[in-house]
C-alpha cells in the first residue's frame, strides 16, 4: 500500500455514546483512508455494532464527529447519509420478503433516480426510462453474484446465501462511494467465506472504500489493509493486520492475559 | 402490458353489471352500486395508508367530510339576491357562478362547484399534511389515535355548527356538470351515466395508483412495507413518503365525498362519524392490507350489502365482527396470499384436466 | 365569575376529569404489560354503570355495584382469553385493530342488551336534589363519592403494584417479558390479569359517576379518546398520573363552558391530545428517553 499522505475519505472523531449509564463507545477517533479496506474488531459488547450504527445514521452520538470528505455526517438520518454514497448492509438482512430480487435490488438505485410521485402515477417516459437504464445496470451485478437467473424469485424463498447475496448486491446498486459491511461473514461456511473475500476484493478494486465490522478473524486478516480494535468501547489498537496480530493488548482481550 | 390486465377485468365487471341490471329490470340496483363505487374510492385510498405508511388512519370519514361538506356549504349559497353587488358581478366575469332554474320557476345562482372542488382538495390535503408531518415521524401507532381525533373534530364541527347544518346536514346541493351533458346528479334519468362516472373515477384511481406502485416511488412505498430500515439506509426518505402517502389517502376521499354530496344532493355528520372511518379500516384490513384490489372487492361488496340494508340494525356490528375476525385469524386479510395460491392451483388443474382430455 | 361558581367549576371538572382517570389508569395497566392500546376501555365504563343498574332491579344498590364490577372485570378477562391471548403473532397494529372491533361488539351488544335510553344509577347517598355546602359551593354528596372512590382506588393501585408480589410482577412484565419469564412469572397470567383489574376499575368508575353523567350505551366512544389523551398527558405507562392528568382534563373541559359554546367542549380534548403528540409524546410525567424505548 504506497504510503502517500491522502486526505481520507473518513474521518471519524472523538466519537462517545451512552445507553443509560453505559458507555458503549468510548472517545473513539479513527480515520478511514479512500480505496482501502478497513475492519473494525472486537469481542462482544466492545462497541463495534454501536459505533457502525452511528457511522451510518442509527444513533445520535452524544459527542463526536464523523466526516465524509469534508461533510459533516452526525445528526444526519441514514437517508441523508445514503445520498452522499455511503451505503450498508445488515446483519441480519432486511430485504422485502415478499418482493423479488429484482426489486430487492433495484431499491438500491433509489438514489440515483429522481422520478417521483408524478411521474410515477403517469408512468412519464422520463420515469421509464430511468427504470429501464436501472435494471440494465443491476442484471451485471446479478449476474457477477450468480443470482441473475433467480432475479424474478420472491426473496423469502430464497437460501440464506443467496439472500445475502441480494443484500450485497442492493448495497452495490447504489453505486457507493463507502460500504458499509454489518458482519458479512455472520452465518457463512468456510467456503462461502472465501468467496465473500474475493468479492470484497473486487469491490475494492473498483474504487470503492469498504469498512466492516466483523468477527470472522480469517475474513478480517485475510482481506483487511488496516484493523481497528475496540474493546469496552474504547479503541485499543489500529493499524495493518501484521502489527495487530502481535499486539499484546489486542492477543489478551482475545485469549485472556496471565491473570496472576 | 400485463400490470393493466385486472383494471381491464375491471371494468369489463363494471359493464357486465349495469347491463345485467338492465336485463334483469333491477336498474334500482345501479344507485347503490354508485355510491359504493365512492366509498371504494375511500377505501383505496386507505389501503396507500395502510399497505405502506403502514399505519392505520381512523380520520378517513373526516377527509371525506371535508370534502362534502365545503362543496356543499359553497353550492348552497344562493347568490341571486345579490346580483347587484360588487361580489357577484366579478365572480360572473370570471365565469364562476352556474345559473339555474328550480322546478318551482326560481333562478338559483350558486358558486361553479369545480371551486369548491379546488378547495375540498386543498383543504383535505393541507390538513392531512399538517397532521401528518408530525405525527407520522412519531415511532408507533399514535397516527391511529391522532386521525381518530382528527375524525372527531370534524364529526363535532359539523354537527355543531349552523352553517353546517348541524344534525339535520347540508340538503339541496345542486348537481354538478363534468362535461356539457354529463352530470353527476342523482335524477334517474342520469343513473346510468353516474354509475359509469362513479365507476370510471375509481378505475381512473386504480390506474393513477397502479402505475405508482410499478414505479421507482413505488417501489420505495413498498420496501416502507418490507423493510422500513432498509429503504432508510437506501436512500428513501421514509418521513415525507410516509406524509406523502397520507396526503394522497386524504385526497382520495375528499373526491369521494365530493362527488357523492352532489350524487345524493346533501350530506349529513354520520359520514364524518368514527363508525364510518372503522368501516373503511374494516374493509381494507379485510382485502388485506397493502392488496389494493383486495379492498376495491371488498368495499364493493360490503358498502354494496349495507347500503341494501343487508345487514339490517347489526350494520356497524357486522364491521365490527369483521374487524375482529379478520385480525384473528386472516391478519393478511381474506384475500390473501393463499387466496390466490389456491386460485392459481385451480386454474392449473382446470387447464391440465382440459389438456388431458385433449389428448 | 364570583368565587362561588369558581369553585362549581372546580368540582364540576373534578368529577368528570375523574371518569377519564378511570379510562386512563385502565388503559396504561393494559398497555403496561402487553403494549397495546385498548380501545374497548371506554365500554368497560359503560357495562359497569348498565349491569348496575340492571342488577338494582334485584338487589340492593351497593350489592349491585360490587356484583356489576366482578361481572364486567370477568368480561374482560374473558376478552384477553378469548381474543388477545390468541394474537400473538399479530403486530401491535393488529391488536389496536382487533380492539377497535371489539369495541363495537360490546357497544352494539349493549345496544341490544339495554336499548338507547339513558340510564343512571341512583345517588348513593341522598338524591339528585341534595347537596353538601363546601366552602361556600354547592356540590352533590355524589362528589364526594366520586373522589372518595377515586382516591381508594388511586392508593390501593399504588399498594399493590409497588408492595405486593402479584404487583410487582405486573411491572416486570411491563419492563421486560421475558426477563419476567425467566423469572418464573407466568406473563399470561399477569396479561389476563391487567385486563381484568382494568375492567373492573372502569366498571367502578362508571358506577360511582353514573348518577351524575348518566350510562348510555354509547359512551364509551368518546371516552375512549378522551381517556387516551389523559394517558397520554400523563405519559403512558404511569397510571398515577394518568390521574392527574384526568383531572387536569376534566377542568379545562369544565372551565372552556364559560368561553366556548358547548357544543366545542368535546373538541378540547382532542386538540389537547393532538398538542400533545406534536410537543411532547411522552406526556407531562414521562421521560423522553422511557418513551423512546418503549413500542409505541
Amino acid at each position: 500500500m504506497p504510503d502517500r499522505a491522502v486526505a481520507p475519505i473518513m474521518k471519524i472523531r472523538n466519537m462517545n455514546k451512552f445507553f443509560g449509564g453505559l458507555h458503549a463507545v468510548d472517545s473513539v477517533s479513527f480515520d478511514v483512508k479512500e480505496g482501502i479496506i478497513k475492519s473494525v474488531i472486537g469481542p462482544n459488547g466492545a462497541g463495534k455494532t454501536t459505533m457502525f450504527n452511528m457511522i451510518a445514521g442509527y444513533h445520535i452520538p452524544e459527542s463526536g464527529e464523523v466526516y465524509y470528505r469534508d461533510t459533516l455526517l452526525t445528526g444526519k438520518k441514514p437517508f441523508q447519509i445514503a445520498s452522499h454514497g455511503i451505503f450498508r448492509t445488515f446483519q441480519n438482512l432486511k430485504l422485502s420478503t415478499h418482493m423479488s430480487v429484482l426489486e430487492n435490488v433495484l431499491l438500491g438505485c433509489h438514489t440515483r433516480g429522481s422520478a417521483g410521485f408524478l411521474s410515477g402515477m403517469l408512468s412519464l417516459r422520463k420515469g421509464r426510462e430511468e427504470e429501464k437504464r436501472a435494471v440494465e445496470s443491476v442484471i451485471p451485478v446479478l449476474e457477477w453474484l450468480g443470482i441473475a437467473d433467480m432475479k424474478d424469485t420472491e426473496v423469502g424463498n430464497l437460501s440464506f446465501g443467496d439472500q445475502r447475496a441480494v443484500e450485497l448486491a442492493r448495497a452495490l446498486a447504489s453505486d457507493p462511494s463507502v460500504l458499509l459491511l454489518d458482519e458479512p461473514a455472520a452465518g457463512l461456511n468456510m467456503h462461502e467465506t472465501d468467496i465473500l473475500s474475493e468479492r470484497i476484493r473486487a469491490i475494492k478494486d473498483k474504487g470503492k472504500t469498504i469498512l466492516l465490522v466483523e468477527h470472522d478473524m480469517s475474513l478480517v486478516m485475510d482481506i483487511s489493509d488496516e484493523i481497528v480494535v475496540l474493546n469496552f468501547g474504547q479503541k485499543i489498537a489500529e493499524g495493518i493486520p501484521e502489527d495487530i496480530q502481535r499486539n499484546n493488548d489486542v492477543i489478551r482481550i482475545y485469549l485472556g492475559g496471565e491473570d496472576a | 402490458m400485463k400490470r393493466y390486465y385486472p383494471v381491464l377485468l375491471l371494468a369489463a365487471v363494471i359493464i357486465i353489471i349495469q347491463l345485467l341490471t338492465l336485463i334483469t329490470g333491477r336498474e334500482f340496483l345501479l344507485t347503490q352500486l354508485t355510491m359504493s363505487a365512492y366509498y371504494v374510492l375511500v377505501a383505496a385510498g386507505l389501503c396507500m395508508v395502510m399497505g405502506y405508511a403502514g399505519q392505520i388512519s381512523l380520520g378517513q370519514a373526516g377527509f371525506f367530510a371535508i370534502g362534502g361538506y365545503t362543496t356543499a356549504y359553497l353550492t348552497t349559497i344562493n347568490f341571486s339576491p345579490m346580483s347587484g353587488k360588487a361580489v357577484f358581478k366579478v365572480l360572473d366575469a370570471a365565469g364562476l357562478l352556474v345559473t339555474k332554474t328550480t322546478l318551482y320557476g326560481d333562478t338559483l345562482v350558486h358558486l361553479n362547484p369545480w371551486i369548491s372542488f379546488i378547495l375540498s382538495v386543498l383543504i383535505a390535503g393541507f390538513s392531512a399534511y399538517i397532521l401528518g408531518v408530525p405525527i407520522l415521524r412519531l415511532k408507533g401507532h399514535y397516527l391511529a389515535m391522532a386521525t381518530m381525533g382528527f375524525g372527531i373534530i370534524v364529526y363535532r364541527i359539523v354537527l355543531g355548527t349552523r352553517m353546517f347544518g348541524e344534525a339535520d346536514g347540508i340538503s339541496n346541493v345542486p348537481s354538478f356538470s363534468l362535461i356539457p351533458g354529463i352530470r353527476v346528479s342523482g335524477d334517474i334519468s342520469r343513473r346510468t351515466v353516474n354509475y359509469y362516472i362513479s365507476w370510471l373515477l375509481v378505475i381512473l384511481a386504480v390506474l393513477l395508483l397502479t402505475n405508482l406502485i410499478n414505479s421507482r416511488v413505488g417501489r420505495a412505498l413498498r420496501s416502507l412495507h418490507g423493510s422500513e430500515e432498509a429503504a432508510d439506509a437506501m436512500g428513501v426518505d421514509t418521513a415525507r413518503y410516509k406524509v406523502a402517502v397520507f396526503v394522497t389517502g386524504a385526497v382520495m376521499a375528499s373526491v369521494a365525498g365530493f362527488f357523492l354530496t352532489h350524487y345524493n344532493g346533501g350530506i349529513g355528520p354520520s359520514e364524518a362519524g368514527v363508525a364510518k372511518s372503522v368501516r373503511y379500516v374494516a374493509i381494507v384490513a379485510v382485502g388485506g392490507m397493502a392488496n389494493l384490489w383486495g379492498s376495491i372487492i371488498m368495499g364493493l361488496i360490503l358498502n354494496f350489502l349495507s347500503l341494501r340494508g343487508v345487514f339490517g340494525h347489526f350494520d356497524d356490528a357486522v364491521f365490527g365482527i369483521i374487524l375482529v375476525l379478520m385480525m384473528m385469524f386472516m391478519p393478511d386479510g381474506f384475500i390473501n396470499r393463499s387466496f390466490f395460491n389456491t386460485l392459481k392451483s385451480i386454474i392449473r388443474k382446470i387447464k391440465s384436466n382440459r389438456g388431458d382430455s385433449n389428448a | 365569575m364570583g368565587a362561588e361558581q369558581f369553585l362549581q367549576y372546580i368540582f364540576a371538572g373534578i368529577t368528570i376529569g375523574s371518569i377519564y382517570a378511570f379510562v386512563a389508569i385502565g388503559y396504561n395497566i393494559i398497555y403496561n404489560t402487553t403494549g397495546i392500546i385498548n380501545f374497548a376501555q371506554g365500554e368497560f365504563v359503560m357495562l359497569g354503570g348498565m349491569t348496575a343498574y340492571s342488577l338494582s332491579n334485584y338487589i340492593p344498590l351497593f350489592p349491585s355495584i360490587i356484583l356489576a364490577v366482578i361481572i364486567t372485570a370477568a368480561i374482560g378477562g374473558l376478552i384477553e382469553n378469548i381474543f388477545i391471548r390468541r394474537m400473538k403473532k399479530t403486530s401491535v397494529l393488529g391488536m389496536i385493530v382487533v380492539t377497535i372491533g371489539l369495541s363495537i361488539l360490546l357497544r352494539e351488544a349493549a345496544l341490544y342488551v339495554w336499548d338507547e335510553q339513558i340510564r343512571a344509577l341512583p345517588f348513593f347517598t341522598g338524591s339528585e336534589i341534595s347537596s353538601v355546602n363546601i366552602l361556600g359551593a354547592r356540590i352533590s354528596p355524589q362528589v364526594i363519592w366520586v373522589l372518595g372512590v377515586t382516591s381508594v382506588i388511586v392508593l390501593s393501585l399504588y399498594i399493590f403494584l409497588k408492595y405486593t408480589l402479584t404487583g410487582r410482577a405486573m411491572r416486570a412484565c411491563s419492563e421486560n417479558s421475558s426477563a419476567a419469564l425467566l423469572c418464573g412469572i407466568k406473563t399470561g397470567n399477569m396479561v389476563n390479569l391487567s385486563f381484568m383489574i382494568s375492567a373492573g376499575i372502569g366498571a367502578l368508575g362508571g358506577c360511582v359517576l353514573s348518577p351524575l353523567t348518566q350510562t348510555h350505551y354509547a359512551m364509551g366512544t368518546d371516552l375512549a379518546i378522551k381517556g387516551f389523551t389523559v394517558a397520554i398527558l400523563g405519559g403512558l405507562g404511569n397510571p398515577l398520573a394518568a390521574v392527574a392528568a384526568g383531572l387536569l382534563l376534566g377542568l379545562i373541559e369544565s372551565f372552556s363552558i364559560s368561553i366556548l359554546p358547548m357544543a366545542y367542549k368535546d373538541v378540547i380534548s382532542v386538540v389537547i391530545l393532538l398538542i400533545i403528540l406534536l410537543v411532547k409524546p411522552s406526556g407531562i410525567f414521562g421521560s423522553i428517553q422511557a418513551s423512546a424505548l418503549k413500542d409505541f
